[in-house]
């Protein structure tokens, strides 16, 4: 088993691990911790995709910013009583069953997928280049750089919105 | 292939994985909250299905999508909680059952 074999496995494990536990824990704190977790282990996933600059986006901007958000919603809310055990439903039996067809589904389908030779990766110098914030930047900032502006355009709408909605009297 | 690398479908399979706990927590818990949560990871699983097709690919598009996947989900998690907090000032709860004023 080769050492990227070995971390793949370590940090998937980890992964699906801690998302279980933002669904199964009952505080939502520990749930936020939980997720907080699973974000610094899928930026390791991403890593090991070659996607140096998104995994670095991920920490930045999910486990930091996204992740004080909920956090001081939180707290704010004063929610972190502890809540009333998941009591079994017909509607969450149904969207357990449901969950599962998904994932039978999905899984049949990948299992169909061919592995990919990722022949272009033979060439060192692109495997080099691949996933760097130059050639990632050099994509975005000329054949995006109108989405890119919009999406500028779409944080301050919802910035401005979510003032708007929170204030109670503007 | 001059190294042994991981192949695609396990990377597919893992979000997967990730996709359906998420969809398990929107379908079954009850706290807007940590329903919120579980659409950041739904939102991560699509994230490392483009990040997987770009390694596949050779093609570094994919992490573009990631990027803008990451500010929409920015820009949603902001509008989302301000939306938890205006119904838990108006309601006094976060409990998405107790929630059901436009219930047909």
């Amino acid at each position: 088993m080769s050492a990227e074999q070995i971390l793949f496995w370590v940090f998937a494990a980890a992964t699906v691990g801690s998302a279980l536990g933002v669904v199964v824990l009952k505080n939502p704190i520990s749930s936020a911790m939980s997720l907080v977790a699973t974000f610094f282990f899928l930026a390791a996933i991403y890593v090991l995709l070659w996607a140096h600059t998104v995994a670095a986006l991920q920490v930045l901007v999910y486990a930091g910013a996204i992740m004080v958000l909920f956090l001081f919603v939180i707290m704010l809310l004063s929610l972190n009583e502890v809540g009333s055990a998941i009591q079994l439903s017909f509607s969450r039996v149904l969207g357990a069953v449901a969950t599962a067809g998904l994932l039978a589904a999905l899984v049949i389908a990948f299992r169909k997928l061919p592995a990919g030779d990722l022949a272009w990766a033979n060439d060192p110098a692109r495997v080099a280049a691949f996933g760097s914030i130059k050639e990632v930047g050099a994509v975005l900032y000329t054949q995006w750089l109108f989405p890119f502006e919009a999406v500028s355009l779409l944080l301050l709408v919802a910035m401005v919105g979510a003032v708007v909605v929170a204030k109670s009297r503007i | 292939m001059p190294f042994q690398a991981i192949p695609t479908p396990h990377y597919l399979m893992l979000a997967a994985a990730l996709f359906c706990i998420g969809m398990l927590g929107v379908l079954v818990r009850r706290n807007a909250l940590v329903v919120f949560m579980c659409i950041e990871l739904m939102l991560n699983a699509a994230n490392l299905t483009f990040l997987a097709f770009a390694r596949d690919r050779g093609d570094v598009t994919g992490h573009i999508s990631a990027f803008f996947i990451i500010a929409v989900a920015a820009a949603e998690a902001a509008v989302g909680l301000a939306i938890v907090i205006a119904v838990f000032r108006s309601r006094g709860t976060v409990n998405i059952e107790e929630i059901q004023t436009m219930k047909h």
